[in-house]
């Protein structure tokens, strides 16, 4: 490790370049449509608990493990394992590490570049839809779910120029360097996302009632739909059973129902979901952690990779709780008032319900943006703060990799940059062909992107609270620190943390890959699991884990040969001047 | 929204916003933190060899 060791500017730039590298899409569109699906308050209850169990604690142990790392000349996962537990195996659990953000980022570019032409089409007024068809088949021809190649175009409402531009704009940025780079872009970034984020946020909050032919089509009632505790729904039975006809947000609207049961008792009534029910209910902990996950960037091997570029003597706990305290201030404050508010204010909860992260995001809400005056700069504004949020995102997917490059083939940020550009453009042209049904950007998330950060996250805090040692640990995290991690954290990282996470892993195993479903005697295999071991096998698919394989190989090659990992390990800070 | 609906949000967002606004006056306000940052080669090794 002869080369100059690069390092953050300033405090305020590592903690913004951490922050914006959790703050993504999920803040905004993934965690109010999870709030809304598992129970709102009491997700928020499972939530908050996740977020002391398994978010802040792992952050903390990544944190540390990084800069232990840093300080013994390693900037990769890898590496970090390899200098914290001192074995000659332990390298390689970190291939994950590398895996996981360099193959995220082969398709997180792909909806990254959705956001920038959204944002554009919206700033050209484009964008005029009446009805969600309009909308849905709009998105369909841009993404090119109908068939392979399908997107691959170069006009304004085509995907082709976008992407080029966004990766080149990335690669660009990572070139630059730590402070150069990713420092400097996530210091305006950051906070330019957030005034970003409060003008619409003002501009919701202010809608009112949009259209009086419509009187439950309200804020208010989009506000009851996300944070309500306690889910109120009129039911009606159908000769076989009760079903459910709507949910009940207002207190006005319950009342209204209560008196309508009460008239015809024997056809309708009105269930009341409670706090306790909810959180009975194991696919709520399941939400409620997945959405700690993805949303803190914990188990992308980001952290690790970012924390290793401090000193000895840098504070990193209230570092970890300043990047963890931005993400959550994004996400509930931001993010939990602007997107569901405004949909019900124009579509009710009826034209929300059940949407997923990308029906919320990309054919909902321009349906909200095309109904509300101005709306061509209100989309603008909305799908370019998104824009930033993921390229904050996508920046620190890219620098695991180029430090573990530059790391085991000791070369220099040019050739990494450029063989990263290489792997990374040959994985985002796979997913962009394969755009059908979007299989194989859906088959890289749930392998990468939900599966292996829980695998990688379970390690990663196992070998810190039992490998390293707890005590070593808070050690390690203490030195340089401007507060002190209270004591409570050393059972939970210890013990809580650990077994939640794998009382967690092994319900999503379950459900995600074996089909369980809690609450019911149905069960199917999952269909992730189909297309590769089916009667029918995905070619896509098989092309996508194919992708994961020979990348993981790869760097478990370089790990294999690497020089770095055989050296005996130094502290830099020790070593003669 | 009901009023149960009211106190969620309060508390929620009340917490995470009071969190993040004590963060950022915590890290500003340390003296000489935000420009601390600097290589360790420059530090005395007053710290025993792994």
């Amino acid at each position: 490790m002869s080369a100059p060791r690069e390092r953050w500017s300033s405090r305020l730039g590592v903690i913004l370049a951490v922050a914006g590298s959790a703050v993504g899409l999920g803040n905004f569109l993934r965690f109010p449509g999870q709030a809304a699906q598992y129970g709102g308050g009491s997700f928020m209850l499972a939530y908050f608990i996740s977020l002391l169990i398994i978010g802040l604690p792992i952050c903390w142990a990544e944190w540390t493990m990084g800069r232990h790392a840093g300080e013994r000349g390693f900037h990769s996962c890898p590496g970090a394992f390899h200098a914290l537990l001192r074995h000659p195996a332990a390298k390689y659990l970190g291939v994950i590490g590398v895996i996981v953000p360099v193959v995220i980022y082969m398709y997180y570019v792909v909806i990254e570049s959705w956001c920038l032409g959204y944002a554009m089409n919206f700033l050209t007024g484009r964008m005029h839809f009446s009805t969600p068809g309009e909308a849905g088949a709009f998105f369909a021809r841009y993404i090119g779910s109908a068939q392979d190649g399908a997107s691959v175009g170069f006009q304004f409402d085509q995907v082709g120029d976008y992407i080029i531009f966004v990766f080149l704009l990335n690669f660009f940025l990572i070139y630059r360097g730590i402070a150069k780079g990713i420092e400097w872009f996530c210091t305006w970034a950051m906070p330019a996302l957030i005034v970003l984020a409060i003008i619409i946020l003002v501009r919701v909050l202010t809608l009112g009632t949009p259209d009086p032919a419509h009187p439950d089509r309200n804020v208010s009632n989009g506000l009851g739909f996300m944070w309500n505790p306690q889910k109120v729904v009129m039911e009606s039975y159908d000769g076989t059973g009760w079903k459910r006809d709507r949910e009940l947000v207002s207190e006005r609207s319950i009342e209204e129902a209560e008196r309508e049961a009460a008239a015809a008792p024997d056809r309708l009534r009105v269930r009341k979901i409670g706090v306790l029910e909810e959180l009975r209910k194991p696919g709520v902990w399941l939400a409620a952690a997945g959405q700690i996950f993805f949303s803190l960037s914990v188990g992308f091997g980001v952290i690790v990779t970012y924390a290793s570029y401090l000193s000895r003597r840098d504070d990193i706990v209230l570092s970890g709780l300043s990047a963890t305290s931005a993400n959550e201030f994004c996400e509930v404050a931001l993010g939990g008032l602007i997107t569901l508010p405004a949909a019900v204010a124009f579509l009710g909860i009826a034209g929300v319900a059940g949407q997923g992260t990308f029906g919320l995001g990309f054919q909902v809400l321009p349906l909200v943006f095309a109904k509300l005056p101005v709306g061509w700069l209100f989309g603008f504004l909305f799908f370019f703060l998104l824009f930033l949020a993921a390229i904050t995102s996508s920046l620190s997917m890219l620098q695991p990799g180029i430090a573990f490059l530059e790391e085991s083939l000791n070369i220099g940020r040019k050739q990494s940059v450029s063989i990263l550009g290489i792997i990374t453009a040959l994985g985002t042209g796979f997913v962009v062909w394969f755009s059908k049904d979007l299989k194989a950007l859906d088959t890289l998330d749930f392998w990468v992107g939900t599966f292996l950060i829980f695998v990688l996250a379970t390690i990663q805090i196992i070998a810190f609270a039992w490998v390293f040692g707890i005590k070593r640990g808070f050690e390690e995290a203490h030195l340089g620190a401007a507060i002190r991690i209270p004591w409570i954290f050393k059972p939970i990282m210890q013990v809580l943390c650990p077994v939640f996470l794998l009382g967690i892993f092994a319900l999503w195993t379950l459900q995600n890959l074996f089909g369980i479903q809690f609450g019911s005697t149905h069960a199917e295999i999952s269909g992730y699991v189909l297309d590769l071991v089916g009667p029918n096998p995905n070619p896509v698919a098989w092309g996508a884990v194919g992708i994961i394989l020979t990348f993981g190989a790869f760097v478990a090659l370089l790990v294999h040969r690497a020089d770095a990992y055989r050296r005996p390990i130094i502290n830099s800070s020790e070593a003669p001047q | 929204m009901t009023t149960g609906g009211w106190i969620v949000l309060i508390l929620s967002i009340g917490s995470v916003t009071t969190l993040f606004g004590w963060c950022i006056w915590k890290v500003l306000s340390i003296p000489d933190e935000t420009e601390k940052l600097h290589g360790f080669e420059f530090e005395t090794p007053d710290r025993e060899k792994d």
